[in-house]
């Protein structure tokens, strides 16, 4: 079983959009199912508990550490929803030119950081 | 069922008899995932205000309260295939990738319990 020979990893393959971008979606997905929906069930556990356990949420989420986590799991949102509708013309068979796959692999992330931008403007300027 | 041939086996669909079932339901959470959350950060930029008092009239409405359950159950659905599938990929050793897969479970299960509990009791004004 450890004698098995093992795909080379992220060290060896030199670096393109493609393969940040599948990185990026693993990452950013395994992130946010162990961050985020921690910080989902607090929120909704604190509102839950009552005004004392919200405002103490609200103190530790509105902490610049905290607002650093939120602004990290929306990015971390967006990105993964860009390389997952990504994912979702792959499955159709669509994409996998050459010139296509790697036009898109470039513009998923940067989409998503300007979404990211355009979500806390929305937020902040409210 | 296959009788070891080709067509046979992915007749019956491998060894575990469910094939793509997986593969199917984290497309399908998925797009569940891309409506609700859409839902979600749009009520966020409606809300404006996240007092307590607040953000609890809003949830506790059936028209709030209903679609943020579904998001629970859809997300941690899908967060528990993608983490069973990290799992799958870089813990080698089968007895502890059968124990951690069975923590995430817990974890899965115990947590999206909690969080639909607690929208629950938001939404029929009791205090957990």
């Amino acid at each position: 079983m450890n004698q098995r020979p093992l795909s080379p990893h992220l060290q060896i393959w030199r670096w393109g959009p493609h393969m940040l971008v599948s990185i990026l979606h693993r990452a950013t997905g395994d992130g946010m199912a162990l961050v985020g929906l921690a910080v989902l069930v607090w929120w909704l556990g604190a509102l839950a508990s009552g005004p004392e356990a919200y405002a103490s949420f609200q103190v530790i989420i509105g902490s610049p550490l905290g607002l650093v986590v939120l602004v990290g799991l929306s990015w971390a949102f967006f990105t993964h929803l860009m390389s997952g509708l990504r994912h979702f013309v792959m499955d159709i068979g669509a994409g996998y030119e050459l010139k296509a796959n790697r036009a898109w692999s470039i513009a998923a992330p940067v989409i998503a950081a300007l979404l990211t931008a355009g979500f806390w403007a929305l937020m902040l300027l409210r | 069922m296959g009788n070891g041939t080709s067509i046979g086996r992915v007749r019956g669909l491998g060894a575990s008899h469910h094939g793509a079932h997986q593969w199917l339901v984290q497309r399908t959470t998925a797009i569940a995932n891309v409506v609700l959350m859409s839902w979600l950060l749009v009520s966020f930029v409606m809300l404006g205000d996240f007092d307590y008092a607040n953000v609890l009239k809003w949830l506790s409405q059936p028209v709030a309260a209903v679609p943020m359950m579904l998001l629970v159950v859809s997300l941690f659905w899908h967060a528990r295939l993608g983490l069973q599938m990290l799992i799958e990929d870089y813990v080698h050793d089968s007895g502890t990738k059968f124990a951690v897969i069975a923590a995430l479970n817990l974890a899965i299960f115990g947590g999206g319990a909690f969080a639909i509990f607690s929208v629950a009791a938001l939404a029929f004004g009791g205090q957990a």
